[in-house]
């Protein structure tokens, strides 16, 4: 009897695990099980669970109503060029705050954080009003410029969080044998923190690839990425929520690849210092 | 190469300061050890010429050349550090051979150097492990391996061996020493182990709150401390110091008694006093006795019997050899007896 409370336990707590995990999924699961029904089936009530036919037409009709592949090559252009271009900003920033602090590096760095705070819709008039006479509206540089200004504060918290973690001492050593700041960046610095590295670039290219609120408000045709796309398909002319669900499937598809290849690396960096 | 003056150097942080005044000349070739208690500024100090912190005042002079505000790697001294600093993602000989590299040395020569370091320090088998997978004793002789590579004109120590267990403390304590016989460069070794600054040191800098209370050779140091905190800080068991009256009869407000230079007897003596406790070393023993007074005095001799503690005993200070202090509690020159 005594032996049996542990094991109830622990057999409630798997059940909720599980639980939480398919409620988590369900809504990733039930848009690819739609995505291969017919339009007629996607809105039939009750809904069936499994698509009766399978069909790939809503694939073919996406791809035939919309050059999924034009928008597919903005994403990747609006996620790794923001990345880049951030880390490129993020690493000097993040550096100097962690190894040469100012009194007010601590403001700074909060009054980053708090940007992310406020809602971004605070910032669109004038953001689009800026855009517009710049010239910038359905540009990739434009939309590429604004998710990486969004991003930048997330990159810095990140990378200055892993710098921090490297002992003084080493850094001092590194000055000792004659190394400059750049060959201390790229012999021991970066090396040191290539787990942190690695994952906020990681996660900087999902922020950047599921971004939706900016790729919908300056964006249209020209440099809409995936996110961008998929809202055209729930436009004035009706829903169609078979082709709605075949366009998010390939959306997400990508970044659920890159996600699940480097979840162990994500992980370790995101858990980098908290598990020494 | 390698001679390295203090002059006037002031280092504050914020509003504290802490090195309100150093000066200091080191000889080329000389094994100099900062000692001092815990945070009395030594690292601050040894970080000053290494050019890891900026000073406030004061100038930095090596071999004569101005340096106070050239970058550490300007001034051809090597550091080894209490953590060892260790590159942890390179192995052994890419950590020996860094400072090579950061020089823009040809991989061939680096080569040749990093074996000869190698071999002298005995890390042949290890060169391509990482730091990780070495005993303490091991990423210490790494670490100056490191320093020795770039052969600079000076050695910066900072507590090397404070986290290595002791039997391996002496052993490197002895292999430093010897280093420094091979090299004959410049050395200067912080630590708070008064023990290691007696065996190592050519010359010792007494250091209390940042300043540099006496600089001088051990036994200099052991026979004429210059005041009351370098003569309580060298010497083990510490000096005794006795106020009021016993210091009067010497016309001095505090004398002071080495351990060493007392002598006891079951029933005549200078002074009379109880038996508080004893410790017995094996070879000696060190005993703590109450005077009739609140004084305590401690002293050490061969193995007796008769010394136990609650027993009353005699004893007397060796004339010769008792320190006189002044109020400020600087020592007081000149002969030991008031006539
Ligand atoms: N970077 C710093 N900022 C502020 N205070 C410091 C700094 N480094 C050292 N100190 C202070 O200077 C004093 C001397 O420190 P330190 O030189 O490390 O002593 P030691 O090496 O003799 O133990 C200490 O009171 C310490 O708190
Ligand atoms: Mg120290």
């Amino acid at each position: 009897m005594r032996s049996l409370r542990p094991t109830l336990f622990k057999a409630a707590m798997t059940f909720l695990g599980w639980a939480v995990a398919l409620l988590l999924f369900f809504p990733i699961l039930w848009t690819v099980l739609t995505s291969f029904k017919s339009e007629v089936e996607a809105i039939a009530f009750p809904p069936a669970f499994w698509p009766s036919g399978w069909t790939l037409e809503n694939y073919f009709e996406v791809q035939e109503r919309s050059e999924y592949f034009g928008h597919f090559l903005n994403s990747v252009a609006l996620s790794l060029g923001s990345t880049v271009i951030g880390m490129l900003i993020a690493i000097p920033a993040a550096w100097s705050m962690a190894f040469q602090p100012a009194a007010s590096t601590r403001h700074v760095l909060m009054w980053m954080l708090s940007t992310k705070m406020m809602p971004a819709v605070g910032a669109l008039v004038p953001v689009f009003l800026i855009f517009k006479s710049a010239g910038l509206l359905d540009t990739l540089p434009g939309i590429t410029l604004i998710v990486l200004v969004g991003n930048l504060p997330i990159m810095v918290w990140m990378l200055y969080t892993y710098f921090k973690e490297i002992p003084a001492d080493i850094l001092e050593a590194c000055r000792m044998d004659g190394a400059t700041v750049w060959k201390e960046l790229v012999h021991v610095l970066l090396p040191m923190s290539l787990p942190g590295v690695a994952s906020t670039m990681l996660l900087n290219i999902i922020l950047a690839w599921n971004e939706a609120f900016w790729t919908l408000s300056l964006t249209a045709v020209k440099a809409a990425p995936l996110s961008a796309f998929i809202a055209s398909y729930s436009s004035p002319q009706g829903l169609f929520w078979a082709k709605l669900s075949a366009a998010s499937t390939l959306a997400i598809v990508p970044i659920l690849i890159i996600g699940w290849i480097s979840q162990k690396q994500l992980v370790r960096g995101l858990t980098f210092g908290a598990v020494k | 190469m390698g001679s390295i003056k203090l002059d006037g150097l002031k280092k504050a942080f914020g509003s504290q300061t802490v090195i309100p005044d150093a000066n200091l000349e080191i000889a080329d070739g000389e094994f100099v050890v900062f000692v001092g208690p815990s945070g009395c500024g030594k690292s601050t100090l040894l970080r000053l010429i290494a050019g890891l912190e900026e000073p406030t005042d004061g100038r930095i002079l090596i071999d004569g050349r101005d340096v106070t505000h050239a970058a550490p790697a300007r001034r051809k001294l090597a550091m080894v550090f209490q953590s060892y600093a260790l590159y942890p993602h390179m192995s052994v000989y890419q950590n020996i051979a860094f400072p090579l590299k950061m020089a823009g040395e040809k991989a061939d020569v680096i080569r040749v150097r990093v074996q000869e370091v190698a071999t002298s320090l005995d890390l042949l088998p290890y060169l391509e492990r990482r730091p990780r997978a070495l005993s303490g004793g091991q990423r210490q002789r790494v670490a100056i391996g490191r320093a020795i590579i770039r052969q600079p004109a000076g050695f910066l120590f900072d507590e090397p061996l404070s986290n290595l267990d002791a039997a391996l403390r002496v052993s490197m304590r002895t292999e430093i020493s010897e280093l420094h016989r091979r090299l004959r460069s410049t050395m200067i070794y912080v630590t708070h182990d008064q023990v290691e600054a007696m065996t190592m040191a050519d010359r010792i800098a007494v250091m209390n709150a940042g300043r540099i209370e006496q600089f001088d050779t051990p036994l200099e140091l052991y026979r004429r401390p210059a005041n009351m905190f370098v003569a309580g800080f060298i010497g083990s068991p510490k000096m005794n110091f006795i106020e009021g009256a016993r210091a009067r009869e010497y016309d001095a407000r505090t004398i002071g008694i080495r351990p060493e230079a007392i002598d006891w007897s079951i029933d005549s003596g200078k002074w009379r006093g109880r038996v508080e406790r004893v410790e017995h070393l094996g070879a000696e023993t060190v005993v703590h006795l109450s005077l009739d007074t609140a004084d305590i005095l401690t002293f050490r001799t061969p193995l007796d019997e008769r010394l136990v503690a609650g027993r009353t005993i005699h004893v007397s200070p060796r004339e010769d050899s008792i320190y006189r202090f002044d109020g400020e509690g600087r020592a007081i020159p000149g002969p030991k007896r008031n006539p």
